[in-house]
C-alpha cells in the first residue's frame, strides 16, 4: 500500500546564508494493507518529516513514495489531493480549522468530500465524537476555543471519519486519558481489521506494542550529526 | 481529464515594466488555486489578464466552453467574452463598490446577471435573489436596501452573490477578504469554501494573505517582480517553501 | 426674410443633418452623432429638434409644433415663427393639415399618415445614462445588446413601488435590436409609435440624432408577469368629452376643484367643432379658442 523506496531529503535555508542540510537519505519502508509500522528514533531523527513527506506536505529530494500506486514525489498537486482525500488519510498533532465551524461539521468534511450524504455523515461524525467522549453540548460548537486534549480528540475523530485504505498518525494518544487512549488504540485496531496500511509515531511505548507490526528506526536514514530540522 | 482553464506564456507589460512574464499553468474543474506575492508582485495584473480586463502581449487563456471545446479567451471577440463573463466566469473584487452597483437595491444588484441572460418574469428573479440573499446569509427584509446601507462584509458577501447566482464555473477573486474585520473575514471565507464545495467551483483567488490561502486555495502559486517562482500544493509550499522569496514570505507572517 | 439662409442653417450644416436622419433611418433606434450647432435659444428649448426640422423642411411643407400636446405654449409658438420667418413655410394648428409636426413630450391624438414626418425634441437621448454613467460603456452595451441594466431600472421600479412606475421616456426596444429612449413623451403614446409616419428625434445638447422609418416595430420593454401598460387618467376630457385622449389635469382654484382636459388641443378643438361637449365644456363658438 506505502512503498518508499531511496527517499532523500534536504532543507535549503536560503535567508541564512543558503546553509543546505541533509536531513534523510536512502530511506526505505513498505507497509502492507492491515499492517502497522512505527517509525521510531530520538527526537530530530527526522519521523515527522518523514511522514509529512508521505503526505506530500513536504518536497522530497529524491527517491520515490508510491501510495495507492500513485507516486506522491512526482505528482501534480491534484492527484496529491485527489489521494489526500480518497485513500491517505493524517492525524496530524494539531488541529487547523476554520473558524467558526462547527465540530460536527469539521468532522464531518472529510466524508462529504468524498461524496456522502450530508446527514449520514454527521451521524458517523456524532458517534465518533460520543466514542471519543467530546460532551454532546460541544459538537455544534466551533473546536477553536476547546482544550488541548480535545481538539486533539476532534483532530483524531476526523482522521477517522472516512475509512481510509492508509494512515498517517503522529502521536495519537499524546495527551489522553486512559479511556480515551483506549479509544483510539481500539480505532486503530479496528482500521488494521479493515485492511488500513498504517505509519505512526508512538512516544507511548505499549501502545506501540500493542498496535505495531514492525518497528523502523529512522535515524539509520539520517546523515551524519545535523542540526536536526523537525 | 482535460484542464478547465489552460494558461500558457502569458506576459504582459506596462511600457519597459514587467506586468507579469512567461505564466504558465492548468486549473482543473473543482480547483481552487491561490496567487501571492507582494503588492506590485504581478498577481493583480495576471488576474486581470486571465480575467480580460486586459490583454496580454503574448499568450493564451484556454478556456473550457460548455460545449467542451477549448477556446482562447485573449482572441475571442468581446461580446462573446463579455458573456462568458455574465454566465460561465465571475469575479470578486477587493471592493465591493467595484463589483456592485451603489444606488440600485440588493434584488436588482443579484438579479442583473440573471436579467441580463434574458430572466424576464419579476416574481422568478426576485425570489432567486431572495435564495441567494439567504446563501450568503443577508436576510429578505434586506432586498430593497441598497448596499449604501450595508456593512462592508454584508457588501461582499451581496458581491458573491450577485456573481454566482448565474451558476459560474469558474470566479476570479481579487483580495476578497482584503479590508474586512477579522472575525467578518472567517464567516466570509467558510461561505465562500461552503460554495466552493456544493458547486464544484473552480476558483482563483489573488491575495497577499497566506492564511486566507492555506483555508481555500488547494494550490499555490508565488509570484515576485512578475514572474511565478514558486508553484505546489497549498500546505506544501507552505510548510516546506524552497525558493528564497517564498521562505522570506512565510517567515514573515505573524503568528498569533 | 432674404437676410436668412433658408431655414435659418446653412446648406452644409443641413446636408450633415441630412445624412444624420438618413443613417439613423437605416439603423432604427441607432444614436447618430451630430455637429450639434447653436441655434438661437438655450439648450433644452428644443435646439435639436429645430436642427432636425430645419434639415427637413421644404419650401412647400406646412409647419405644426406642439410642446405638450398645446400649440398656443410659449415654445411652440416661439418655434412656429422662428420657421414662419425663417423659411417661410406654411404652418398650421391643424394636426392632419401638417407636413413636418415638431413636438416636445407629446405623439398627436390623430393618427399620422405616411406623408407626414413627426419631430422629436430629445433632452436626453441615452436611456441607459441613469443607470450607466459612462457614455464609454453605454455605446459599448448598445453594440454588444447588453440590455439587461434597462430591466434592472424597471425591476427597481416594481421593487420599490410594486409596479412599474416609469409614465414617461418609457424604454422601448426598436425592430428588436436597439434600446432607444422615446423621448419624455407618457407612456400612454408609445403604442402610437408604430405608425406610418416617420419619426425623427434630435437631441442639441447631446448631439444625437435618431430616427424609425415607417411602421417600425416599437416594443415597450416589461416583465412577464408586469406587463406594461399604456395608462392615461381615468377620465373622460371635460372639454370635450373624448375618452381615447391623453388627458392633463387642471387645477381650477384653491379649493381643490380640478378638470381633465385633452392634452392635444388641436384634437380637442377639432372635437368640440364636430359638437361633442364634456362635462365642464360649454359648446363650441368661433370666437372662443
Amino acid at each position: 500500500m506505502i512503498e518508499i523506496r531511496n527517499l532523500s531529503k534536504t532543507f535549503t535555508l536560503h535567508n541564512q546564508g543558503g546553509a543546505v542540510i541533509p536531513v534523510m537519505h536512502g530511506a526505505e519502508l513498505v507497509v502492507a494493507p492491515g499492517e502497522c509500522v512505527a517509525l521510531t528514533g530520538a527526537s530530530g531523527a527526522g519521523k515527522s518529516t518523514l511522514m509529512r513527506m508521505i503526505y506530500g506536505n513536504y518536497l522530497a529530494a529524491g527517491g520515490s513514495i508510491v501510495v495507492d500506486g500513485v507516486d506522491v514525489v512526482q505528482s501534480e498537486p491534484r492527484e496529491i489531493l485527489a489521494l489526500r482525500r480518497d485513500v491517505l488519510g493524517y492525524v496530524s498533532q494539531f488541529l487547523r480549522v476554520v473558524p467558526r465551524v462547527p465540530t460536527v461539521d469539521v468532522v464531518a468534511e472529510p466524508l462529504l468530500a468524498v461524496g456522502a450524504e450530508s446527514e449520514a455523515a454527521r451521524a458517523k461524525a456524532r458517534e465518533l465524537l460520543a466514542r471519543l467522549n467530546i460532551p454532546e453540548r460541544l459538537w455544534s460548537l466551533s473546536p477553536t476555543s476547546f482544550s488541548g486534549g480535545e481538539q486533539q480528540r476532534v483532530n483524531i475523530a476526523r482522521g477517522f471519519a472516512h475509512d481510509y485504505p492508509a494512515m498517517l498518525l503522529d502521536e495519537p494518544t499524546a495527551s489522553l486519558d486512559a479511556t480515551n487512549r483506549e479509544t483510539v488504540l481500539n480505532l486503530i485496531e479496528e482500521a488494521k481489521a479493515r485492511g488500513a496500511a498504517i505509519v505512526g509515531i508512538f512516544h507511548d511505548e505499549a501502545a506501540r506494542a500493542r498496535v505495531c507490526d514492525h518497528e523502523i528506526d529512522v535515524s539509520i536514514y539520517t546523515p551524519g550529526l545535523t542540526a536536526g530540522a523537525a | 481529464m482535460t484542464p478547465l482553464l489552460k494558461v500558457e506564456n502569458i506576459s504582459k507589460f506596462y511600457g519597459n515594466r514587467i506586468g507579469c512574464e512567461n505564466v504558465n499553468f492548468d486549473l482543473y474543474s473543482g480547483e481552487v488555486m491561490g496567487i501571492v506575492g507582494e503588492s506590485g508582485s504581478g498577481k493583480s495584473t495576471l488576474l486581470n489578464c486571465l480575467a480580460g480586463f486586459l490583454t496580454p502581449e503574448t499568450g493564451e487563456v484556454r478556456f473550457e466552453m460548455r460545449d467542451g471545446e477549448m477556446r482562447d479567451t485573449v482572441t475571442m471577440s468581446e461580446p462573446e467574452r463579455r458573456m462568458l463573463s455574465r454566465t460561465d466566469w465571475a469575479f470578486v473584487h477587493q471592493h465591493a463598490r467595484d463589483g456592485l452597483r451603489m444606488n440600485v437595491s440588493a434584488g436588482g444588484n443579484v438579479g442583473e446577471r440573471l436579467m441580463a441572460v434574458g430572466a424576464r418574469h419579476y416574481g422568478n428573479i426576485r425570489a432567486e435573489a431572495v435564495d441567494w440573499l439567504g446563501r450568503v446569509e443577508i436576510s429578505e427584509e434586506r432586498v430593497d436596501d441598497r448596499p449604501t446601507q450595508f456593512s462592508g462584509g454584508m457588501q461582499q458577501r451581496l458581491q458573491i452573490a450577485r456573481n454566482l447566482v448565474t451558476g459560474p464555473r469558474l470566479v476570479f477573486m481579487d483580495e476578497p477578504t482584503g479590508g474586512l474585520d477579522v472575525s467578518v473575514q472567517a464567516r466570509l471565507l467558510d461561505l465562500l469554501r461552503g460554495l466552493v464545495r456544493e458547486m464544484g467551483l473552480s476558483a482563483i483567488i489573488v491575495t497577499h494573505d497566506l492564511a486566507v490561502v492555506r483555508l481555500l486555495a488547494d494550490r499555490l502559486m508565488v509570484m515576485k517582480d512578475g514572474h511565478v517562482v514558486e508553484t505546489g500544493l497549498t500546505d506544501q509550499v507552505l510548510d516546506d517553501p524552497q525558493h528564497a522569496y517564498t521562505q522570506l514570505l512565510v517567515s514573515s507572517v505573524l503568528q498569533v | 426674410m432674404s437676410d436668412y439662409n433658408f431655414a435659418y442653417l446653412d446648406e452644409q450644416t443641413k446636408r450633415m443633418i441630412r445624412r444624420a436622419i438618413l443613417k439613423g433611418l437605416a439603423i432604427p433606434g441607432y444614436q447618430v452623432p451630430f455637429a450639434s450647432r447653436e441655434m438661437p435659444m438655450p439648450y433644452g428649448w428644443g435646439t435639436g429638434g429645430v436642427q432636425v426640422s430645419a434639415a427637413t423642411l421644404t419650401p412647400d411643407d406646412t409647419f405644426k409644433v406642439i410642446d405638450q400636446g398645446a400649440d398656443d405654449t410659449t415654445n411652440a409658438v416661439s418655434i412656429r415663427k422662428f420657421f414662419e420667418k425663417t423659411a417661410g413655410v406654411a404652418t398650421t394648428e391643424e394636426a392632419s393639415a401638417a407636413s413636418v409636426i415638431q413636438t416636445r413630450h407629446r405623439i398627436p391624438e390623430d393618427e399620422l399618415r405616411e406623408d407626414q414626418i413627426l419631430v422629436y425634441q430629445v433632452p436626453i437621448p441615452e436611456p441607459l445614462r441613469f443607470l450607466e454613467p459612462s457614455e464609454v460603456e453605454t455605446r459599448k452595451m448598445h453594440s454588444l445588446e447588453e440590455y439587461g441594466l434597462m430591466h434592472v431600472k424597471l425591476y427597481e421600479d416594481i421593487a420599490k413601488h410594486g409596479a412599474i412606475a416609469t409614465s414617461y421616456a418609457y424604454p422601448v426596444k426598436v425592430e428588436g435590436r436597439y434600446v432607444m429612449d422615446p423621448s419624455p413623451i407618457p407612456k400612454f403614446d408609445n403604442p402610437k409609435m408604430e405608425m406610418a409616419g416617420i419619426q425623427l428625434f434630435g437631441a442639441g445638447r447631446e448631439q444625437r440624432i435618431y430616427a424609425l422609418p415607417p411602421y417600425c416595430q416599437v416594443v415597450s420593454l416589461d416583465f412577464e408577469d408586469f406587463p406594461f401598460e399604456a395608462s392615461k387618467a381615468d377620465h373622460a376630457c371635460d372639454m370635450c368629452g373624448a375618452t381615447d385622449s391623453y388627458l392633463d389635469e387642471v387645477i381650477m382654484d384653491d379649493a381643490g376643484n380640478r378638470m381633465f382636459v385633452c392634452s392635444d388641443t388641436d384634437y380637442c378643438a377639432s372635437r368640440r367643432k364636430a359638437g361633442h361637449v364634456g362635462a365642464q365644456g360649454t359648446p363650441f363658438e368661433e370666437t372662443a379658442a
